[in-house]
């Protein structure tokens, strides 16, 4: 136990000084860092354009309030291509990731090599970005909900893909044996022993990729890849803050949903 | 597995399916057991996807233009470019990841009192909405749509770019820490108010300990997706290796975007490598 002799006495300490002062070290070091990194930004900011923020946060909520709710009728058929957007992408991505995660899996991946190539496509798909990904494709695709789609679902194969290989190797052993024993094949044993056990993880993830992915859709018009974001885009370019905040107005509300629905659903399957 | 048919319910299906099973011919039991639901959910799906389909409408004639810029693409990835635009991926690489540092700090500090107060079995209700409230408005939308309204307000540049993180960071970190707060181990609380500790005290003492390892990990995962972010939010003028990337992808200068994306992807690899080292280590 650590203990400091004060006037002869041995008082209780937490840790020992070594570790004590390693800690109060790792503390200083963080903070230095900081500061060091605060330095780089201030130096890369205007400063003037603060001088005014409090003036112009408050320009820009009165001009958003109240919303223009003239615009909320044709904003209805830009929603329905957003919420497309996101449930079409993820069913393209949940298809993709599907196999991917079985050949990540340590245990039902057929080979080594195969494994590296699926986790080198998971870790890709996972670090960029869906607004990335779509002004890629609008400059392959063209501008559009191909574009927001395709950019979706390749977002989405890298978050189902790894989360699913995760749930796969920790799967019971057990019943892949006993079928394994009777002499089912590889692909009996993968519906039979293996699908069961990770069939509510399945669902749980991809409605909770799906619910992200209704958020990432309502951005990706920004970079011309269909759905509300180009109405969006459109209203900022004009300065039309009210359009802006009514479609504020209809992301919350949409979003709200979607959590909603993707709460109940995995509520029920797990 | 020794169920009788008897205690599954509808009988007369369930008795063809088991003589079906004896004589060799068995089939899984169905994920809804009850076969109209069953039809008129996949249904339902079919007639979405048709009416789903409908609404992309596909331009093929560019699509097929644009398959010369997909292998473009594709191919630049065996020749990423670091050099020709090197000092701007190099200045914007280290904007990103300071203001990824910065806007965590920042966040995860301002989060801690959000959470303390989102947290049902220790705030007073009040609050607790209150805190909820600022929650709601900072997950529900997207970094780059908060990124846009801090660029007006703030101007351009990577300070917007900082508060941006941080208040993103906030909802995230205060969501998850009140959830782990909700889920913290009564006695220990009940412990310390008994000893008539003051209220930092109680949430030192009782509250802190059982949330730590929990809090360090997230606060790293959330440093990896920080990064992430800020190699979009440049788009719109927020700071960061954003803004170099959407410039070569406009340019259609893949090799350069290829070589950015590489340095994402390593830099992301990287900080999961580490926070999975420290998170092992805090626990």
């Amino acid at each position: 136990m650590p203990v400091k002799q004060v006037n002869n006495e041995a008082v209780w300490q937490r840790r020992e000084p070594l570790k004590q002062f390693t800690i109060w070290a790792g503390w200083m070091l963080g903070g230095m860092l900081f500061v060091f990194c605060w330095m780089l930004i201030s130096e890369n900011t205007i400063w003037e354009f603060l001088y005014d923020a409090d003036e112009q946060a408050a320009s820009l909520l009165g001009r958003m309030i109240p919303p223009d709710w003239s615009i909320t009728g044709s904003l209805m058929i830009p929603l329905w291509d957003t919420i497309n957007i996101a449930t079409v992408g993820t069913m393209l991505g949940i298809l993709i990731a599907f196999p991917m995660a079985f050949l990540a899996a340590r245990n039902t991946t057929p080979h080594r090599a195969v494994r590296a190539l699926a986790l080198g496509v998971i870790v890709s798909s996972r670090s960029i970005n869906a607004l990335i990904w779509a002004m890629l494709l609008v400059t392959i695709v063209g501008p559009g909900i191909l574009a927001g789609m395709l950019a979706i679902a390749l977002r989405s194969i890298g978050f189902v893909g790894k989360l699913l290989y995760e749930a796969i190797e920790e799967i019971h052993p057990t019943p892949v044996e006993a079928l394994s024993s009777t002499g089912a094949s590889r692909t009996q044993v993968l519906a039979y022993a293996v699908w069961p056990q990770i069939m509510p993880a399945f669902a749980g993830i991809s409605v909770y990729r799906w619910d992200i992915n209704i958020r990432e859709a309502t951005t990706l018009g920004l970079v011309g890849a269909g759905g509300i974001g180009l109405q969006m885009n459109a209203a900022i370019n004009n300065l039309a803050w009210a359009q802006v905040a009514t479609v504020f107005v209809l992301i919350f509300a949409t979003v709200v949903v979607s959590e909603w629905v993707s709460a109940k659903v995995r509520h029920a399957v797990l | 597995m020794s169920r009788g048919g008897a205690g599954l319910g509808d009988s007369a299906a369930e008795l063809l399916r088991l003589t079906q099973a004896r004589q060799g011919h068995w089939k899984p039991l169905p994920l809804v057991r009850d076969s109209r639901l069953r039809w008129f959910i996949n249904l339902s799906v079919l007639i979405y996807i048709v009416l789903a389909w409908y609404s992309i409408d596909i331009n093929w004639g560019r699509v097929a233009q644009g398959m010369d810029r997909g292998l473009a693409f594709i191919a630049s990835f065996l020749r990423p470019d670091f050099t020709t635009r090197g000092g701007e991926i190099l200045s914007g690489l280290k904007e990103s990841l300071t203001m990824t540092f910065t806007s965590t700090v920042i966040g995860v500090v301002l989060a801690i009192p959000v959470g303390l107060g989102a947290a049902r079995n220790i705030a007073p209700l009040p609050v607790y909405l209150f805190c909820r409230a600022i929650i709601a408005i900072s997950r529900t939308f997207q970094e780059i749509i908060i990124a846009i309204l801090f660029v007006a307000m703030f101007g351009f540049g990577p300070l917007a770019g900082v508060i941006t993180l941080a208040f993103a960071t906030i909802g995230f970190m205060a969501k998850l820490l009140a959830e782990d707060i909700e889920d913290t181990q009564r006695e220990p609380l009940e412990a310390i108010k008994a000893t008539g500790g003051s209220w930092l005290q109680w949430i030192n003492y009782s509250v802190q300990p059982q949330v730590m390892p929990r809090l360090i990990g997230l606060s790293l995962y959330r440093l990896d997706i920080n990064f992430r972010e800020s190699a979009v939010i440049g788009i719109v003028g927020a700071g960061g290796i954003g803004a170099t990337l959407n410039t070569s992808i406009n340019r259609y200068d893949y090799d350069t975007s290829a070589a950015i994306l590489l340095l994402i992807i390593v830099i992301v690899l990287m900080s999961e490598y580490l926070s999975g080292y420290v998170r092992k280590w805090t626990q």
